[in-house]
């Protein structure tokens, strides 16, 4: 009989798998790596206002992620510096500011556990929230495919076919701050770019077309959960780690295999 | 009358990007605009396509009036796979029917299942423009759609550009740098610096002094031998 954290680390993993595969695709396409990385950095600052204020850090995460988000949009079209140095400053001083808060909070937070996840501790309470977060984005991110890969091969060719792109990119950087929030349970601050970017990146090389990317993404990152989850409990390893052991593992067969040419 | 654009200036960063620019398209216009870099070339399509709001003036649109846009520089990132037919398809409610229809008309049947990456940048050019006529637009705004192809590219797409014109009921407003070409194919050449300096049939243009002006005196002359009747056919053989 599987234990029952097992059933809830799985089912999580996979809710989290279905939203990165898709929200994958577009950081890979659109060169966002960096920005998924600040993202989830700032995310620890929206921990830290969860326990000093004593609310959920999950609801924390998503508003940190979501001013940070804006914030970043806002200075980018003041165009004053480069998108790389934004992040780097940003990205860095909410995660010192984040530390800082925790360390002053005089509670005892296991830091470790957010800065590589711990999906084996998920609750009952916290699988709904995952569901619920993951049939939102994968509709959301359903309803806006088309629309959201044309932009992102052209900004211009879709403001030509009548796409409102400013509302768009709105909405998947909202879905980028959910996943996020969703995640850093998960794989933990530091690991959850490469959910996005790994499975990407390996679909990338068997696929033909966006959407195939996505799917063969998704079920890369639900394999991954199933081996990684495994290979934690039986080797007693960190679970977050773990998993992308396996998916870079996954990365680095289908480059030997398929290689194209 | 497509569209018309009345009295527009655009200001940015305290410098006068346009000017009171008058211009009408009308049904069956092959308008190209010359200008040097800086001229707000690019600007002036972005304000007519309705991307960037004129701090001055207004764009006037016929009701039910299609646009289609080609970008500048279009290029694919390889990290984007997507086949030129689902490129074409991408947005767009269209029957299988018309998709076959289109890419017999344009030879393009061969590479339709390529992917867009691999393409070259003619056929790239090709397929955009594809994508652009697959609903019919009256109205097709290229910004210079030959940035990326090598001379006998060049003219190989005009040939393709001077055949959709003539097959469709479509106006075609084109910024370009290819003064040789836009000569031989344009019926009408708009010079843009900052404001209209000069505007008229390409043969009697070139005898403007702000033509002469703007691009040097050089090169109007030389301009001015240009025929506009120019033998395609002649060109194309020289180069094969």
């Amino acid at each position: 009989m599987i234990d029952g954290f097992i059933v809830n680390a799985l089912i999580a993993g996979i809710c989290v798998s279905i939203i990165a595969g898709g929200l994958g695709c577009f950081i890979v396409w659109k060169k966002m790596a960096y920005f998924g990385d600040s993202l989830s950095h700032s995310s620890l600052f929206g921990i830290a206002l969860g326990i000093v204020l004593g609310f959920n850090s999950t609801i924390g995460t998503f508003i940190t992620c979501l001013v940070f988000a804006g914030f970043l949009t806002y200075l980018q079209n003041k165009n004053i510096f480069s998108n790389d140095t934004l992040l780097g400053i940003l990205a860095h001083a909410s995660l010192s500011i984040g530390i800082i808060a925790i360390s002053l909070s005089n509670q005892y937070v296991n830091l470790d556990a957010y800065l590589f996840g711990d999906i084996l501790t998920v609750t009952d309470q916290e699988i709904k929230f995952f569901i619920f977060a993951a049939i939102l984005v994968f509709g959301t991110l359903f309803f806006i495919w088309e629309k959201l890969v044309l932009m992102t091969i052209n900004e211009n060719i879709a403001k030509a076919d009548n796409i409102n792109t400013k509302i768009i990119q709105s909405i998947f950087l909202i879905l980028l701050v959910i996943f996020v929030a969703t995640c850093v349970k998960i794989v933990g601050i530091l690991l959850i770019t490469s959910m996005l970017i790994i499975p990407a990146a390996t679909s990338r090389q068997i696929t033909s077309s966006p959407g195939k990317m996505a799917i063969v993404s998704g079920m890369l990152g639900i394999i991954s959960i199933f081996f990684g989850v495994y290979l934690s409990v039986i080797a007693d390893i960190p679970t977050g780690p773990s998993i992308i052991l396996v998916l870079t593992i996954i990365f680095i067969l289908v480059l030997l295999l398929f290689k194209k040419n | 009358m497509l569209i018309k654009a009345e009295n527009i200036s655009v200001t940015r960063n305290k410098k006068e990007i346009l000017k009171n620019i008058n211009i009408v398209i009308n049904q069956k216009d092959f308008i190209t605009i010359l200008g040097p870099n800086g001229a707000g070339k690019s600007m002036l399509l972005k304000c007519l396509l309705g991307f960037y709001k004129p701090d001055n003036g207004s764009i006037i649109k016929s009701p039910g009036l299609k646009i289609s846009y080609t970008p500048q520089d279009f290029t694919i990132d390889k990290s984007i796979p997507i086949t030129a037919l689902d490129f074409i398809t991408l947005n767009k409610k269209i029957e299988n029917k018309k998709i076959t229809e289109i890419s017999q008309e344009f030879k393009i049947e061969k590479i339709l299942k390529q992917q867009l990456s691999t393409l070259s940048g003619g056929e790239l050019q090709k397929i955009l423009i594809v994508r652009s006529l697959v609903d019919n637009p009256n109205l097709l705004i290229l910004d210079e759609p030959t940035q990326n192809l090598d001379v006998s590219g060049q003219l190989n797409f005009y040939k393709f550009l001077n055949q959709i014109y003539k097959d469709r009921n479509i106006s075609i407003l084109m910024v370009s740098h290819d003064l040789h070409m836009v000569m031989s194919s344009t019926k009408k050449v708009i010079c843009l610096s900052n404001h209209i300096c000069c505007s008229g049939e390409p043969s009697t243009i070139t005898k403007d002094p702000e033509f002469a002006n703007l691009f040097g005196h050089d090169f109007a002359n030389m301009m001015s031998l240009y025929k506009h009747d120019i033998n395609h056919n002649h060109i194309e053989e020289s180069n094969d």
